[in-house]
């Protein structure tokens, strides 16, 4: 059995070497230094507190889609409109930002339960067009998608287009009392934000270890049938992980809005949804792992924001680093797999021919 | 027939090419059951690279070859970690997608808003003068013909030929093709690699010819998710799907007429929704039983073909593995 875990903690060490590897060739094909690019890149995440902020303010919105995703990928779901449902959540927010002039802590109550209920709303479409009307999830999501980012623009363009002109780039910026916060100038982080995405990371976690509704989204995850025979309300899972997930993820977009950009944008996600997706991937949509490896992923995407400005190369780098992270985590579980098989047979043949010639009688009992 | 219409209609078929190309490749895979879901990454990766093979060599013949390459690459890794690896299409198709997408950006930042030649226009003589049908469809650049051809050779490979039926006997009872003798994995092998191959054709038909030149993001963002789509929506049969493929290059090609339009006043963004709200529509239509519904109140001689042409149930063992063991 030692051999298993020298063979695991190989497969755990390889995919990261190479995809290293794979980014620093991608860097020397355009003609730059890799070692200067990976030290931009850590600089850029870790140089200072302001820095930092930034990382904690992409892992902020990350952490709390990531958590979302972890439901529905528990519930066997491909929750790819989870883009849509943060633009959702961005949307709702800036309208209780624009129209709400309340007492600070109770307009931040409003603006936040907007963009829950935005998100929750979204995603609660995508799960009924499965449901009921058999839309894969899948496309269902990127249709949804599409289509709240179209809003958004329209809103932008349209209805709530700054005064001085109709621009397609932003609103108007949100008046302070509606926007979070920051905790200070060294670390400019808004403590209320960070304290609602620690309570979504406890909250998944002991929602799926310890309640009833959490086996409930097991069984369907595992096979939707069998469960239902057992017993178990499929449909209601299905569309109850798509909001709880929509829901985080309302509340993911709505810090892109009252806090990041103080107004809102087109694709004001950023990608966020979609990095999400791929941190759950790579924790094995195991809970407890998520909030690391999202904590690692927005490193990389607040430090890679410095690539542009130091060295005039595209931030998509990013992207290249934490996709080919994935794909080499995959491929590579798998081929530790064939690996185990394949040294468990040899094994089993060694004792066979080991306990033949200990005992060369014993055919002849 | 006034010019203005019969533009509009000419440049639907242009604009439809990548469209269909792909779509008709991921068919191939499709009806093997094997789901390349890394379209839109795909696209975009043998888009760039056709496009840098293309300038840098001078031949659009070399780009499409290296992007038709690329794009097979990349089905064969996704059949590879499918079958020896063991990991699921659907996972590694969208890493894919993000990861391609990426590449394809970050490698192709120095060529964007670069000057190419384009495929130029060759007209078909003969039917290239037959009014109406002439415009619209025989005078395009090559890659549009071969498009036609495509559609017409891989209906008749699907339902005319030994090999189309060992394919789709893979994709829907894989077990029973594999008892009669199919090697089930190496024909999912090959059709998944077809297919790819064509996506990468896909990918380099809008960098060489329908909207030529590179650009960061990409310009056919979006078209790869449309795509799959439409293979749904075309019921995984090459002629609906081509169909679709022209329908929603016809609803973009209004909705950009109706935009330059000055006595139409139609919000834009209704415009762009329309082809999203399309796909979800007929998504909803294809997959809820309407058509079935439909088909049983048609009188019985009409039934029999129209369950043909309107049948969408996906192939019975699509995104499933395949164990021999």
């Amino acid at each position: 059995m030692r051999s298993h875990r020298l063979i695991s903690a190989t497969f755990i060490v390889l995919p990261v070497v190479v995809a290293v590897l794979f980014t620093s060739l991608l860097v020397m094909l355009v003609g730059n230094e890799p070692g200067e690019v990976f030290q931009t890149v850590w600089m850029g995440a870790f140089r200072n507190s302001n820095a930092l902020a930034a990382v904690v303010n992409f892992w902020r919105p990350l952490v709390m889609v990531s958590m979302g995703l972890v439901i529905t990928f528990t519930a066997g779901l491909w929750n790819i409109g989870v883009e849509g449902q943060m633009m959702m959540g961005a949307v709702f927010a800036s309208w209780a930002a624009r129209s709400l002039a309340l007492p600070h802590p109770i307009q931040i109550s409003a603006e936040i339960a907007a963009a829950a209920l935005g998100g929750a709303l979204w995603a609660g479409l995508a799960g009924v067009l499965k449901t009921r009307l058999g839309v894969n999830e899948i496309f269902g999501g990127v249709g949804l998608n599409a289509l709240a980012n179209l809003l958004a623009i329209y809103l932008i363009s349209g209805p709530w287009q700054p005064p001085e002109g109709g621009s397609a780039h932003s609103t108007t910026p949100f008046p302070a009392n509606s926007l979070l916060q920051p905790a200070s100038t060294e670390f400019p982080v808004s403590m209320v934000a960070l304290g609602l995405a620690f309570a979504s990371i406890i909250g998944v976690t002991l929602a799926l270890r310890g309640t009833r509704w959490g086996l409930q989204l097991k069984a369907t995850g595992k096979s939707s049938a069998s469960a239902r025979l057992m017993g178990v309300p499929t449909t209601r899972s299905v569309i109850s992980a798509m909001m709880v997930c929509g829901m985080l993820a309302g509340l993911a977009g709505s810090y892109r809005v009252l806090f990041t950009y103080e107004s809102l944008r087109p694709l004001v996600s950023g990608g966020i949804g979609f990095l999400g997706l791929l941190v759950v991937l790579l924790a094995g949509i195991r809970a407890l792992w998520t909030p690391f490896i999202a904590f690692a992923f927005a490193a990389i995407m607040a430090g890679s924001t410095r690539l542009r400005v130091s060295l005039q190369l595209d931030a998509s780098l990013a992207g290249v680093l934490q996709g080919a992270l994935v794909l080499l985590v995959l491929l590579s579980n798998g081929l530790r797999g064939r690996v185990v098989e394949w040294s468990d047979r040899r094994a089993a043949k060694q004792a066979a021919s080991v306990s033949e010639t200990a005992s060369p009688g014993a055919r002849h009992e | 027939m006034n010019n203005e219409l019969l533009n509009i209609l000419n440049s639907t078929v242009a604009n439809a090419t990548p469209l269909v190309i792909a779509a008709i490749g991921e068919t191939l895979n499709e009806r093997a059951g094997v789901v390349n879901l890394s379209l839109d990454g795909s696209l975009a990766l043998a888009a760039m690279t056709g496009f840098v093979v293309g300038v840098t060599t001078g031949s659009a013949g070399l780009g499409f070859l290296a992007a038709a390459i690329v794009g097979a690459l990349v089905a064969l890794l996704i059949v590879v970690a499918d079958i020896q690896l063991k990991q699921d299409q659907i996972a590694v198709g969208f890493v894919l997608t993000l990861l391609l997408a990426d590449i394809a950006q970050f490698l192709g930042q120095e060529y964007a808003g670069m000057p190419s030649n384009p495929l130029s226009p060759v007209r078909i003589p003969g039917v290239a003068d037959i009014p109406i049908i002439g415009p619209i469809f025989f005078n395009h650049s090559v890659i549009v013909y071969f498009s036609y051809v495509l559609i017409i050779v891989t209906w008749l490979m699907m339902f005319h030929s030994r090999p189309g039926l060992a394919q789709r006997a893979v994709g829907e009872r894989p077990a029973t093709a594999f008892a009669r003798g199919t090697r089930v994995n190496r024909q999912r092998l090959f059709y998944t690699v077809l297919g790819g191959l064509l996506i990468g054709i896909a990918g380099a038909s809008y960098s060489l010819a329908i909207k030529p030149g590179w650009s960061n993001p990409p310009a056919m963002r979006g078209d790869g998710w449309i795509a799959l789509a439409i293979v749904i929506f075309g019921g995984w049969h090459p002629f609906r799907v081509a169909l679709g493929a022209y329908l929603f290059a016809l609803l973009r090609a209004l909705s950009s007429a109706i935009q330059r339009s000055p006595d139409i006043q139609i919000p834009l963004v209704l415009l762009n929704m329309l082809p999203w709200l399309l796909m979800i529509g007929t998504l909803i239509l294809v997959s809820s039983g309407v058509i079935d519904r439909l088909l049983r109140v048609m009188p019985r001689p009409a039934q029999r073909w129209s369950r043909n042409f309107l049948r969408s149930d996906p192939p019975a063992a699509l995104g499933t593995r395949f164990d021999p063991d």
